[in-house]
């Protein structure tokens, strides 16, 4: 089998939950004919011509068409072209979407895919993270793969899941991330994988930074010998807290590292989390590391020193190595 | 030269067999732009738009066009609704309903109008603030809203949510958020649905906004998107003339609201909102067009709010003006007229369904009243349907 980038893995997971389910339909702009901005719905409207719906420069309105989709039976995915468009959306997800199950007792099994985080060149409006700020949000499911197996599983998952998913897909490895095997562990949505064994500090990390994250623990491996461990959350909400706690309890040392904007966000949860229930674990005050908090700049130089890369990373860790 | 130009996008949206420039008698001036609109009257110009001007005379329609219990029966749901509204009223003024009241008063006719066309477990009926009339002519039980204002445990939201937002989203009747606009697309996605599971034939989605709502970007969206996907989705706007306390002036300046339709390529419809035979007539004919295939319909009902935005607000702004003109009639004062005009109901027929009405309401209302107020310590505090994304255990 040849290799299968993350992108392919979104493909075929869409292709596969369309095969199985007639209710499933994709919905966005461009996706049709054109394949999406991505090619990630690539051939698929000439296979299901009925159920891939180009839509038009209206994210509140597909939104809002998903949801009453949803929650009439059907199981819409929503491609926003770019994460960062889902702003324009916010009010029927997050009013809308999330209160719905609360509110009425009807879920709604909609999924929402953000083609997500910076590549260079970006700039500001195509190059966003917005997990958090969905995950603050009661009724909302948010996921972030990192790998191409989770790209599949957790999309495939996502889909099936009767409850509103935003699944956070990560630009910078559409093309780059590839792997023979796209089927994966089956590790269910809630549950963080440890990526990198380790037993000096622990990074708790999500989406495209943990591959950055891995860098940086073999950059201080071959350094010192320092063995990190590495912490894949997979899904932001539900966090699997457990999974960091023990962690934690292995190796004394904390650094969370998010891609996304500094003030608040996953890496505040995950060191709140921590602080309050594993408190007596920590050999070091627990640091956290994220992009800076400026808007993405467009520039390939700027852009790399906004956000964490494994060189940062390794600085902060020898920080939290040498407290 | 003006005028070439100008039939000729005439011709290109209202058809070839029009001969417009006969009929364009206004223009309207803005900027360098010049804005177009034909005779109220125009042959061609009701292709799209059909308009009925208000006055105080009766009823513009034929009466005997209309099926008798038809009319009987959007006449009792509007009088079921002033009477439970009523009472609502009352309840706020003696400090038993937590939270706001917010009251259809003036807008019953096209309320109910509209939802009795549609026909529950078949169609969808999105009602908003003021659409107490409606969702009794669609068959929502009174329980259901005394519940729910009430705030017994037993209502369909549970407490959880209030006053009129509330909804059997599984009947069709989804339950509103407080964001303007945002059912319009909701409603065109769940044609959408029905149409992926080959459901839609003869299928209508209703969703009533107000004048303000026009204002915002999930109407455009949402209307422009309804029309893209040809769904049956029938748009009312009810122009009570104020948005809370902002009037028509200080949102939009279009002289019609229903010449948006023409912007959207969707069939537009303005009719006098207080006039009950006139509403009948406008909705039986926008939900057949959509049932059949027609696409988006925009009607437009015009009349004033008879209350307050809610009954914390006394309407002091409202210009005694507009009170004194035909926008200020009541819709149930001229309903009943037309029932006994036509020869529809008997005076002593509308009072004895009142007297029905009443007892209903005493009824849903006692019955709320006694049930238990929703238990912080029962509740599941679940925002999920699957329990294993429950992130906090609270």
């Amino acid at each position: 089998m040849s290799d299968m980038t993350y992108i392919d893995a979104i493909h075929a997971a869409l292709s596969d939950a369309m095969e199985q389910n007639p209710e499933v339909f994709l919905y966005g702009q461009d996706i049709g004919k054109f394949g999406g901005a991505f090619k990630a719905t690539k051939g698929l409207q000439e296979k299901y011509p009925d159920r891939v719906l180009d839509a038009p420069i209206s994210e509140d309105a597909m939104a809002g068409v998903a949801i009453g989709a949803a929650i009439e039976g059907a199981r819409p995915v929503l491609e926003m072209q770019f994460a960062d468009f889902s702003s324009v959306a916010f009010n029927q997800i997050v009013n809308q979407a999330a209160t719905h199950f609360y509110r009425t007792g009807v879920p709604v099994p909609m999924t929402v895919r953000l083609p997500s985080g910076g590549t260079p060149g970006s700039g500001p409006f195509h190059s966003q993270s917005m997990e958090s700020l969905y995950a603050h949000y009661p009724g909302l499911v948010v996921v972030t793969p990192a790998t191409v197996a989770d790209a599949y599983s957790m999309l495939l998952d996502s889909i099936k899941m009767d409850d509103p998913v935003i699944y956070c897909e990560h630009k910078f490895l559409y093309r780059w991330l590839k792997s023979k095997d796209y089927q994966g562990d089956g590790l269910p949505i809630g549950k963080a994988r440890i990526t990198r064994a380790g037993k000096h500090a622990t990074v708790v990390t999500y989406s495209a930074m943990v591959h950055e994250a891995v860098r940086a623990a073999e950059m201080l491996q071959a350094e010192g010998g320092w063995e990190i461990e590495v912490v894949d959350l997979r899904s932001v909400k539900p966090m699997d807290t457990d999974t960091i706690i023990a962690s934690v309890a292995r190796t004394g040392r904390l650094l969370a590292v998010g891609e996304a904007f500094p003030w608040g966000g996953v890496t505040a949860e995950v060191i709140a989390r921590v602080s309050a229930d594993g408190f007596h674990l920590l050999d070091a005050p627990p640091a956290r590391f994220n992009a800076r908090d400026t808007p993405i700049p467009y520039h390939p130089k700027l852009w790399a020193a906004h956000r964490p890369t494994p060189e940062a990373i390794a600085q902060e860790l020898r920080k939290l190595l040498n407290y | 030269m003006c005028l070439a130009k100008v039939s000729l996008w005439w011709h290109f949206f209202f058809g070839k067999e029009c001969y417009c420039q006969f009929y364009l008698t206004r223009f309207y001036w803005r900027g360098s732009k010049f804005a177009l609109r034909g005779d109220a009257g125009s042959a061609c110009e009701e292709n799209l738009i059909k308009r009925m001007e208000i006055t105080t005379e009766a009823s513009q329609v034929n009466a005997y066009e209309h099926d008798r219990d038809h009319v009987r029966k959007v006449f009792r749901s509007m009088q079921t609704s002033r009477i439970l509204e009523n009472k609502l009223g009352s309840l706020y003024k003696a400090g038993k309903i937590v939270g706001g009241v917010y009251l259809g008063k003036g807008q019953e006719a096209v309320s109910a109008s509209l939802a009795s066309c549609l026909t529950k477990g078949r169609d969808i009926f999105a009602p908003l603030i003021r659409d107490q009339a409606g969702r009794t002519a669609f068959g929502e039980e009174l329980i259901d809203c005394t519940r729910t204002y009430l705030g017994s445990v037993k209502g369909p939201m549970r407490g959880r949510d209030g006053n009129i937002h509330r909804g059997r989203p599984a009947e069709g009747m989804p339950a509103m958020i407080s964001h303007l606009g945002a059912a319009i697309s909701l409603v065109s996605g769940m044609l959408l649905a029905k149409r992926i599971k080959g459901e839609l034939a003869g299928v209508v989605g209703a969703t009533c906004v107000g004048d303000g709502c026009t204002s915002t970007g999930a109407f455009h969206e949402g209307l422009n998107t309804a029309a893209v996907e040809k769904l049956p989705l029938v748009l009312t706007i009810a122009n009570n003339q104020y948005a809370y306390s902002t009037p028509n002036d200080r949102q939009f300046v279009c002289q019609d609201l229903v010449d948006k339709a023409i912007g959207y390529g969707v069939p537009g419809y303005s009719v006098d909102g207080t006039d009950m035979l006139a509403c009948i007539k406008v909705m039986e004919e926008a939900t057949a067009k959509a049932r059949a295939g027609g696409g988006p319909q925009l009607v437009v009902a015009s009349m004033l709010r008879l209350t307050g935005h809610g009954e914390h607000d006394d309407g002091s702004y409202v210009d005694p003006d507009l009170r004194s003109s035909g926008l200020g009639r009541d819709s149930i004062e001229v309903g009943s007229s037309q029932l006994i005009e036509h020869g529809f109901a008997s005076a002593e027929e509308i009072e004895a369904w009142a007297v029905e009405a009443a007892e209903v309401v005493q009824e849903a209302v006692a019955i709320a009243q006694k049930e238990s107020a929703p238990d912080p310590y029962q509740d599941d505090w679940a925002a999920f349907s699957n329990p294993a994304n429950i992130d906090f255990h609270s």
